[in-house]
């Protein structure tokens, strides 16, 4: 089979799907592998490098598209510049596609591609499962933008990132704030990190957050939060108390960090404002805006895709293209990629589509003909987890048609159900202290009933009650968990203390009603002194080291 | 003896309680407090025995030689795996006490009051009454369905809120009737059926809670049984009993309430009985796959090659007795150099602590086990995962399937590890009902059998100790 790779022709792309050595192992598996000359030039591979591992360097790119089974693309096909047609045209009927696609917004590609039978793999909709993450070009991708950006940032940041003691005096580290820790956030935490910054890092989901630490980072987080853990749920709209919150979160880190870098995203919306002018115009002078989510409007408002403004000494890094700013990594992290997925589908021998195969389905967007995307979900998902994780992408890539930069949590986990589920916690949390406030007044309500009406007698012995349960519950506190089993038994037997009120009655004569009660008493309570105390003795014996 | 000698013997008391308690924070500590119990018990006894006025020595030694002989027999019998029907069977007796007590002092008050006391000390006996008959019978359910002798299922009557409901108002009405009575009215009726209404609630209460619940409702019981010596205290205007009580009452309560922290539920969601049918549950998506098979001669190849074992026990190990074989293939491996340690989720088995009483049993030392939260990180180091009987407790969907039922329940993440082996009679589903997705992780591998018969395999896979090795861990201890 012949595996054709194209050079790309979208306007200041510098990637290709294919790499020296990502060509050389689809030779070694047996393919033939043709590559356009100049195809990798952008990318710093030259075409004697493409030969050298196996691939005809070819001229004519009408001859790739026509003659491949399978053409290896990074963006979507469209008009070719200097032949004046479009890529999709050019195509061999019944051939093979693989590249972003981003289906939900070119219907009119998807009719073209169908109309000429061809099989497309859109690398943009393969399902989020664990299986797949070899072929998860998404998260490739975002890993080498979210370490483009701190570099971006570094680069035009005046001042050094790690902490210096020299001897013209002391420098700080620079403080970074990531905010949204999906795969490119992760990445700039682990770049901002390595260069000797502070980072702090927000993310709205708490798994997100142990992640955030794990890379080294600090997690910062709401204030109201720990309060607000219990029981959670899915609120209908979003509360103008969380977002206040948040921007009030943001607008205090903004004071004090030197860097910012945003990855948040919402599938099929506009990304949400997160920095306002009022925060940019906070920040110190010489601070670095490096917004992620550029490409679909930006998390700041300032943001102008495509360009580095400068808003009262802030540098605002809006850029579009950051994977293909590192064209050589970005281009094998991508081709790697493509050579699983073709392994994925039976690679040189049983090259075919297996619709049975949910990583393959999930990507397959033509086949035979009919257009196959979305594709059905296999399960109904729950509502609030288990996302069809096709749909899921697929409502990412509509907005992310412009470019592929896919910021940070966008296809982990939508920002804005993120958004939802933070805010039901402050609802709770807010309920939750009602009923504290409810609980306190009826307490204080029972304490005077109490103090009004209560004998003398009855208050010395609540006392002693009071302060019992309070040592009762510092002490037990104490006990190791280990030996629960042991203290239940424990405070069984000691509760068989209530032998004390069946001796009180055996004094009386021996027919009385009481005192048979009270010897009965006496008899169960002393069972479970006796049993009580000598079965925790067994089992304390065999605790040892 | 005097008075004021008895009331500080029970002061003595008192204090020998608590130091009991405390000295169970560490197993080295722990028999001493076990002592100190003892010892209080005996100076309160005694000094009940001897005060002035008391006559009834006959009668006490009639009722205390025999309960002593078949305390002990029951102490020296019962097996460890059978622990929590034996508490909750305890329970019971401090529950039946608290009833009698209240009855005979009803029918024999020590002290003739009047007015607003007299008031008070009926509502005392009532309340009493009523925590002890609570007990008494719910801990008789609760030790029928750990024995066996009832089945595990909860018994979900229709519209059980509503009938819990008039329970607890008809309770409350025949305790104003009570009040009221008088001596004309026959007090004693009105108490005896406060006393069946209030059993007949334990009866029901515990009866619509589910098997693996049973953590919760043992502590829980254990805690009411402290609240009825309490209330007995109150109305015999003893300080000892009130403090013994409240001691015992707040350790239950807190046993409680960390064992619903352990499964992540309320503790009012567990009392009401029934799994999974509170509202926000949403059916779980259920998993399907391919999951992978081991044999013991498998296992035990991984064991010998790994440098570090980590052992999930479950109620499964309980059920099989697995725990003697287990002990033996840990000091094989760790007489082999291999780091072996186990992880107790708090809700593993049937009462809290169960796991670590069996495997102290079985002889392992209690500094391998670990509580899971001090374990939970360790698990991306290790190389094998053993879960013996235990399926909720490790299930992944608790953190990753918000739908889930069990959805934020703390789990243990055995998944990390690199190689997970889960032993189990079959793909059957644990208690929750839901399906289990580690079973099809791809670094999961199955075991099916009855968890000793498999643990013995491997046992006998290992391979005999090298005679050296021994001798280097019982030197070691």
């Amino acid at each position: 089979m012949r595996i054709g790779i194209p050079r790309e022709v979208f306007q200041d792309e510098r990637r290709v799907a294919g790499t020296p050595r990502t060509v050389k192992k689809l030779c070694q598996s047996g393919f033939e592998v043709w590559v356009e000359r100049g195809a990798g030039d952008l990318a710093e591979h030259s075409d004697s490098a493409y030969a050298e591992g196996g691939a005809q360097i070819i001229d004519d790119v009408r001859r790739i598209w026509s003659e491949s089974d399978i053409i290896l693309k990074v963006r979507p096909p469209q008009k070719h510049p200097t032949l004046g047609q479009d890529e999709a045209d050019l195509i061999r009927d019944g051939a093979c596609l693989i590249g972003f696609i981003w289906p939900a917004q070119s219907r009119d590609l998807l009719e073209k591609l169908a109309a000429k039978r061809v099989t497309t793999i859109a690398m943009d909709c393969v399902p989020r499962i664990t299986r797949a993450q070899k072929v998860d070009a998404l998260s490739a991708m975002a890993n080498a933008a979210g370490y483009r950006a701190v570099i971006e940032a570094a680069n035009v940041y005046p001042r050094f990132l790690a902490g210096q003691v020299t001897a013209a005096g002391s420098i700080p580290p620079a403080k970074v704030l990531v905010i949204g820790a999906g795969v490119a956030g992760l990445a700039a935490i682990g770049a901002a990190r390595g260069l000797g910054a502070i980072v702090r890092a927000f993310d709205t989901r708490p798994e997100a957050r142990e992640q955030i630490r794990s890379m080294g980072a600090e997690a910062v987080e709401l204030e109201f939060e720990e309060d607000a853990k219990g029981d959670g749920g899915y609120a209908k709209q979003m509360s103008d108390a969380f977002l206040e919150a948040e921007r009030a979160l943001f607008a205090h880190q903004a004071m004090e960090v030197d860097i910012i870098i945003t990855t948040a995203l919402i599938p099929g919306k506009e990304p949400p404002k997160l920095i306002t002018p009022g925060m940019v115009e906070s920040m110190r002078e010489g601070s670095v805006i490096v917004d992620l989510a550029a490409p679909q409007g930006g998390n700041c408002s300032l943001t102008q895709p495509g360009k580095v403004i400068t808003h009262k000494g802030v540098l605002i890094v809006g850029y579009i293209d950051l994977p293909s700013r590192m064209a050589l990594q970005a281009s094998w992290l991508y081709a790697s990629v493509l050579v699983n997925m073709i392994d994925e589908m039976g690679g040189a021998e049983s090259f075919r589509v297996d619709l049975e195969n949910e990583v393959v389905r999930g990507a397959l967007v033509t086949y035979a003909g009919e257009i196959t995307w979305p594709p059905p979900k296999p399960t109904p998902p729950a509502p609030a987890a288990a996302k069809g994780p096709g749909e899921l992408s697929a409502g990412a890539g509509s907005k992310q048609a412009e470019s592929d930069v896919p910021a940070g949590s966008a296809h982990e986990q939508p920002w804005h159900e993120v958004l939802h589920k933070e805010e039901a916690l402050v609802k709770s949390a807010v309920k939750g202290g009602w009923r504290t406030a409810v609980g306190l007044l009826a307490a204080a309500i029972a304490i005077v009933g109490i103090g009004l009406g209560a004998p003398e007698s009855f208050l010395s012995h609540l006392t002693v009650f009071v302060l019992a349960v309070f040592v009762g519950w510092q002490v037990v506190w104490n006990v190791t968990p280990a030996l629960h089993t042991p203290l239940m038994s424990v405070t069984n037997a000691i509760s068989g203390i209530i032998v004390l009120g069946g001796m009180l009655h055996l004094s009386g004569s021996l027919g009385s009603a009481a005192t048979i009660l009270g010897f009965v008493a006496v008899l169960v309570a002393s069972i479970n002194i006796v049993g009580g105390f000598l079965v925790s003795r067994r089992m304390l014996a065999m605790f040892q080291r | 003896m005097a008075e004021n000698l008895v009331t500080v013997a029970y002061i003595c008391a008192g204090a020998l309680f608590i130091l009991s308690l405390s000295g169970l924070s560490n197993p080295e500590t722990s028999r001493r407090g076990n002592l100190f119990g003892i010892v209080g018990m005996l100076i309160a006894l005694i000094a009940t025995a001897t005060r002035a006025g008391f006559t009834g020595h006959v009668p006490l030694l009639a009722a205390l030689i025999p309960a002593g002989v078949i305390g002990a027999m029951v102490a020296q019998r019962v097996k460890m795996t059978e622990m929590p029907q034996l508490v909750a069977l305890l329970h019971s007796f401090v529950g039946a006490a608290a009833v009698l007590v209240g009855f005979a002092t009803l029918l024999h008050p020590e002290h003739e009051v009047l007015g607003s006391e007299r008031v008070l000390q009926l509502v005392e006996i009532y309340v009493g009454v009523c925590i002890g008959s609570i007990t008494f019978t719910g801990s008789l359910v609760a030790c029928g369905k750990l024995h066996g002798l009832i089945g595990g299922k909860p018994l979900l009557l229709p519209a059980r809120h509503v009938l819990n409901l008039v329970l607890l108002v008809v309770t409350v009405g025949f305790g104003v009737a009570f009040g009221r009575a008088g001596e004309a009215g026959a007090p004693a009726l009105w108490l005896g059926l406060g006393t069946i209404v209030t059993g007949i609630i334990g009866l029901h209460l515990v009866a619509a809670i589910g098997g693996a619940d049973m953590p919760v409702v043992v502590s829980m019981l254990n805690s009411y049984s402290g609240w009825a010596a309490a209330a007995a205290g109150f109305m015999l205007s003893n300080d000892l009993l009130i403090i013994t009580g409240a001691l015992v009452g707040s350790s239950g309560a807190i046993l409680s309430y960390i064992m619903c922290k352990g499964m992540n539920r309320s503790f009012i969601s567990v009392i009401l009985g029934g799994f999974g049918t509170g509202e926000g549950t949403v059916a779980a998506a259920t998993v399907e796959g391919e999951h992978r098979e081991i044999d013991a001669a498998g296992t035990a190849r991984l064991l010998r090659q790994a440098k570090s074992v980590i052992v999930v026990p479950g109620y499964g190990m309980a059920v099989a007795q697995a725990q003697h074989a287990l002990a033996d293939v840990t000091q094989t491996l760790r007489s082999a150099g291999v780091k072996v340690q186990f992880a107790i989720h708090p809700v593993a088995g049937r009462l809290p602590g169960h796991m670590n009483v069996l495997l102290a049993e079985a002889h392992v030392p209690y500094n391998i086990v670990h509580e899971m939260s001090d374990i939970n990180d360790e698990f991306p180091e290790t190389d094998v995962v053993l879960v013996i009987g235990a399926n909720d407790i490790v299930n992944p969907s608790a953190l990753e399937d918000p739908g889930s039922p069990i959805a934020g329940m703390p789990v243990l993440h055995v998944w990390e590890a690199r190689d997970v082996i889960v032993m189990k009679r079959s793909m059957a589903s644990g208690y929750a009902g839901i399906s289990n997705p580690l079973f099809f992780r791809p670094n999961t591998q199955m075991l099916f059998g009855d968890a000793k018969k498999v643990v013995e395999a491997i046992r006998d896979a290992l391979g005999p100790m090298p005679e050296g090795a021994a001798q280097k861990v019982s030197a070691a201890r």
